[in-house]
Order: C-alpha cells, then structure tokens, then sequence
C-alpha cells in the first residue's frame, strides 16, 4: 500500500511538472486530509501548529508532540529568579491549542524519524504519518563541553537553560547562599540559545543578592571575548551593582575552564575557587530528534531561508534554536517568526495556499535591574544563502529611567502578546 | 533623537516660507486669540490654568509629553513622553494638524486645523504662555523638508485583506488579536485611514518608537495598505 502510493504521488508530481507549473498541490485524493506533525511545543512549535490549524481552517491535521503538560517560557524565567514574576506566570498549557484549534496534542517524546516512511515513533510505542514534518525541538548540551561536568550533574551545577524545574533549583540555591558567598556562572560559546540570556541571569542574581546578602560576589568564567549588549549591560552593572560582578572573558583565560560539582570548586585559567552556587551554561547544539532524523550539519540543522526546510529533506522544516539558518539569533521571538514563514509554506505545498515573501523581525528585550530594560532587535529577508539581517536597533547607553521603565513595560506586553500568539 | 531633529529642521524650512519677514516670530498671536475660542472649552492657559477636560497650556512649549501631573493621558501619548518626546512648535504644529495621525489613541477629540498660517497664530498665542518666548529656533538654511502628510494617492491604494492576514503575523508577535494592551497596545478594528497614516509617520520617523520605526520602514504602501484593510475588521 505504501509503495503504491509513493509510486502513484511519484506519477502524479511528473505529470503535473510535464503539462503546467501550477501550486504544487501535493495532497493527492484519497488518503484523506494531510497531515502535519509538530515536534516540540515552545515559541516555534506551538507557533507554527497554531497557525497552521487557523488558516488551513480544517483542511490540515495537525499533531503536535511536547512531553510537557505545562510549558514554562524560558523568556522571563530570569525575571522568576530575582522575583519579578510569579513561576506560574511563566507556564502554559496546551489546552486552547487543542480545544479551540483542533490540534491533536500528544504529551510524549519523539524517539526516532523515519524520513523514507514519513513517519515520526513515540516513546509510548505509538507511529504518527506525516505529510510534513516540523521539527523545533530547542536545544540539547554538546556532551564533554566543559570539563567535569555532564547532565547527571545538573542538581549539584544547574544550567537553568531550559525553565522549570532546573529555574526553581538555582533560585533556591541562590536564595540559600551564605552571607557573602560566590556564584559562578560558566557562561556558553556562540551560538547558543537567547544571547542575552546568560547576562540578564546575572543582572537578575545580583538584584536580589544585592537586596539581600550584598557582600556576595558573582564570577562569570565566559570564553567569548565579547557578548550581546556587552555594554548596556556592563554600564548596568556597575550602575546598580558596582563591584559585585567579575566578569572573566576568553582574552583572560574565561574559556579555560572545568568545574569539580563534588567539592563545588571552579577552576579558571588554573585558578580554583570555592563557590557556593554554580551555573553551567554548557555548549549547545540542536535537539537531538535532528540529529535521529539526520538532517544535522554539525551541531544545526540547515534549513531554506525562504521556507524553513532542511537542507536535507524538504519535507521537513525546522525552526527556531535547532535551525542554522544565517543571521538571527536564536531566540523565542525569531523561532515565533520563522513559525509563521513556514506555517505559510507548508499550507501552500500541502492545499496550494498563496505562497507571500518570507519576512523575519526579531526583538530581544533584557531586564539589568528593577525597572531598567533594554532591548535589541533587527529585520530580516530570505536570500538563498541565509536569512540576511536588514535594518537593527539597540538601547543605548544613558538612555533615562522613564525610558528604560518604558522599555521594560513593553517587555511585559510583548510576553503576553508572543505567549498569545504561540498558545491561543 | 534623529526624529526630533528632522522634525525640527523639515518644519522651520516650512515656517520660514510661510512668514519669511520675521524670523523670530512663528504667527500672529492676535490672530490666534480669536482662534483659542476653539481650545478653551477644554484647555485653559493663563494665569491659575488647571487641568479641564484637556491639559492646561501653560509652559506646553518645551513640556515632555504627557507629564503633566494629574492629567490622565492616553496610553499613546503618555508612550511617546516616555520615549523621549518633548513639545517644541514642530511637533504641536504637527499634532494640532491631525491630532489622530499623531497619536492615534489621543482623547482629544479635535479634527485638526489644517491651514498652516492659522496654526502658526494659535502656536504664536499659546507662546506666551511658555518660558523664553522671544526664544525660536531658526531654520537651519539648506535643510530638506521632512514631508509627513500622506498623499492622497497612498490612502487610496485598496489593501489586499489576505495579504494583510500574512504579514499581521509579524505584528502579532506583539499586539494581541485580542485587543488587550498589557503595555503593547492594541491595533484592532482602527479605521483603516488612521491606520495608514500612523503607519506613515513611524516610517517617515515622525512617531519615535525605534521597533514600530524599523517595521513600518520596510513596509510596502501597498503592504501598510493591506494591514490596514485587514486589522480593520478583526473583532476581539
């Protein structure tokens, strides 16, 4: 039955391709509607099965699989550890997508990829069929990234870089120093998940150390020599925070770094500290289902700037951190965009929709201390090399408080605006 | 600070064409006198002015927006204050024109004076209730108007409400469907000519917000056109 079909699709496509060039309406008669499978439900996922089921208005069903009964945003989980949100604030569930949108929610973990089959294999023994695929399942750590650490290690040495759990453990570790203690962060190499992220969490831990145990000190051991918004931050820093914080980059040997999360030590550049909380951010690379459906090229899968589809498979896309697409970051608000580019493509290719332009925007907004944000952002195009970056603005230094209080209330706007738009 | 700046110098090439003999005047305040009739049955200027329906007047010249203590604002204009904007005759100029197309949200439900003479009276009589009033930028000589009026021809154009769907997912990344402002404000249902003017002046930089200025800037006529057409209709 399978073979039949593929040969019949097959027959059809060159018959098609040989008489006119019309929408490439690839759902052939008879096996009912197509079918959509969404891997991963964050700012990419959850984005692109919304939209999906909306605009194709019943003529697509869509699946998407998330282990996750209640998705915390990784956005704003720095703002949940110096307590200027609520963690209940920061989580969603999936109710409205499968209520309003008709979207069938399946809560499991996606365990292998079959690209000739079109078909994705559950953890719970189950078998979804695709038409397309879409793959945004975030990021995964580069195992051995930094020395004396793996994920075993995550309750002695919390990364926190994907909220939850991990979110409430180093909050409570923090909260739980001694009076002058030592927080250590060991802080990514490029590219890596929210940019900013590493920094905002330092600003954020040094708000609440600074209130209430002011004698602590904070270690960043980074091996970049430069980071996003380095100096809006670093004039943050030593506006609300001065002295506190020490930031060691990779001209000063903040790459050379391992960690023992038995005896809690850091060692930089040869130098050991006792710390008392420490918080490894390792290396990052794709969710590791890309790597299963092996579309990777490194440690990311490329994709088609115009449509989100993988370089390797064109029926299957993929969004958001997972994808190594060119200029933009790997944010939640880029993974919400490229969503929606490649909802719309994959409309188009599977009921012959109209097929716009692709266009990109991203904002990152960053909270230094209460009240004073900043942000960044940048317009972006498909070219057939990469999604180019078009127009950008960020903060600057010096900017006022009334400023910088707007800025953070538009942040607060913007997270409901964006949670809206992924979750209904 | 680049928006001020263009407003400045685009607007006092316009005022000194308009009244070439006085470069240290901006009107006739008489004249404005008589036209102030308009404004005062919801703004006060003088002497003891209190806030009424409107914002007293006094000291508006060089006024951030929307500070006026005790004076509810619209979130818009309250925005544009915390963005940067202050209160100089190019920017009252602009906003008396068509105080919707400058702020959209604006409770000032004024339809806008559109000769420019008559405008430059009512600022030049609302100048003496501001400090320095003697005190008026001269025109920078060689500078280029910054031209904000949306030519008719562009609020013509029919957007394409399909077209408009598709790109309204860049702005909903922000503003919810839903109407709601929870410090992004909501964009649903305005009329559609309200929509492209507003558009319009984020991309000639007239409105001071760098976000709304970057997408508005690579946005078609023809794709403001659409999103206007669409997010017309769209009910929360």
């Amino acid at each position: 039955m399978k073979i039949n079909r593929r040969l019949f699709m097959g027959g059809a496509a060159a018959g098609a391709a040989a008489t006119t060039l019309t929408a490439p309406m690839v759902h052939a008669a008879g096996h009912g509607k197509p079918k959509v499978v969404v891997v991963g439900g964050g700012a990419g996922g959850a984005t692109a099965a919304r939209y999906i089921a909306k605009d194709s208005k019943g003529e697509i069903e869509v699946t998407l699989v998330e282990p996750s009964r209640s998705y915390y945003t990784c956005f704003f989980s720095n703002l949940y550890m110096a307590g200027f949100r609520e963690l209940g604030s920061i989580a969603h569930s999936y109710g409205k997508l499968a209520s309003e949108y008709g979207i069938n929610v399946v809560h499991d973990w996606a365990v292998g990829i079959d690209r000739e089959a079109r078909t994705v294999s559950l953890a719970g023994g189950a078998t979804l069929n695709y038409d397309r695929l879409i793959l945004s399942p975030g990021i995964d750590f580069v195992d051995g990234a930094v020395e004396g650490w793996d994920v075993t290690h995550q309750n002695a040495m919390p990364h926190a870089y994907k909220a939850g759990s991990q979110s409430e453990l180093l909050k409570a570790q923090v909260e739980a120093m001694p009076e002058g203690g030592t927080f250590a962060m060991v802080a990514p190499p490029n590219p890596f998940r929210c940019p900013p992220g590493p920094y905002e969490r330092i600003s954020m831990i040094a708000n609440i150390l600074s209130k209430k145990n002011p004698t602590a000190k904070i270690i960043i051991a980074d091996p970049k020599e430069k980071f996003s918004k380095m100096a809006l931050f670093q004039d943050g820093w030593s506006r609300h925070y001065d002295g506190m914080i020490d930031w060691i980059g990779g001209d000063f040997g903040g790459g050379n770094v391992s960690v023992n999360p038995h005896d809690m030590t850091v060692t930089i550049d040869g130098e050991e500290t006792k710390v008392d909380v420490c918080n490894v951010i390792p290396a990052m690379k794709a969710g590791k289902i890309c790597d299963m459906a092996g579309i990777t090229e490194g440690n990311w899968a490329p994709v088609n700037p115009h449509t989100m589809q993988s370089r390797v498979d064109e029926n299957i896309h993929v969004l958001g951190d997972a994808s190594s697409q060119g200029d933009m970051p790997k944010s939640g608000f880029a993974a919400n965009s490229q969503a929606k580019v490649a909802a719309m493509a994959v409309r188009s290719a599977l009921t012959g929709s109209k097929l716009f332009p692709a266009k990109f925007t991203n904002t990152c907004w960053s909270l230094i201390s209460d009240e004073d944000g900043v942000k960044v952002g940048a317009s972006y195009e498909a070219t057939d090399e990469k999604i180019a970056k078009v127009d950008g603005f960020i903060s600057a230094v010096g900017e006022d408080a009334e400023l910088r209080q707007a800025t953070y209330e538009e942040s607060v706007g913007w997270y409901a605006g964006i949670t809206s738009d992924m979750f209904g | 600070m680049n928006w001020i700046r263009n407003a400045a110098t685009g607007l006092a090439v316009a005022i000194c064409a308009s009244t070439p003999s006085f470069s240290n005047e901006i009107g006739n305040a008489e004249d404005g006198e008589k036209l102030w009739k308009e404004c005062k049955s919801c703004h006060a200027v003088g002497e003891g002015a209190k806030n009424r329906v409107g914002p007293h007047l006094n000291g508006i010249f060089g006024r951030r927006a929307g500070s006026e203590e005790g004076f509810k604002y619209s979130n818009g204009l309250a925005r544009m204050g915390k963005d940067g904007l202050i209160w100089e005759f190019d920017l009252l100029d602009r906003y008396i024109e068509n105080p919707k197309a400058f702020a959209s949200d604006t409770r000032m439900s004024y339809r806008g004076l559109k000769d420019e003479q008559k405008r430059a009276d009512l600022l030049a009589f609302l100048r003496r209730y501001s400090d320095n009033p003697g005190d008026i930028p001269e025109a920078a000589p060689t500078v280029a108007g910054t031209d904000h009026e949306v030519d008719p021809a562009i609020l013509a154009i029919q957007g394409d409400p399909e077209y408009g769907e598709y790109l309204s997912s860049e702005c909903t990344s922000c503003h919810q469907l839903t109407g709601d402002n929870d410090g992004i404000p909501g964009i649903i249902g305005w009329p559609a000519e309200d929509f492209v003017i507003a558009m319009h002046a984020y991309k000639d930089k007239f409105r001071p917000h760098p976000v709304m200025q970057m997408m508005a800037g690579r946005l078609s006529n023809d794709e403001i056109a659409a999103l206007a057409a669409y997010f017309e209709v769209v009910e929360p």
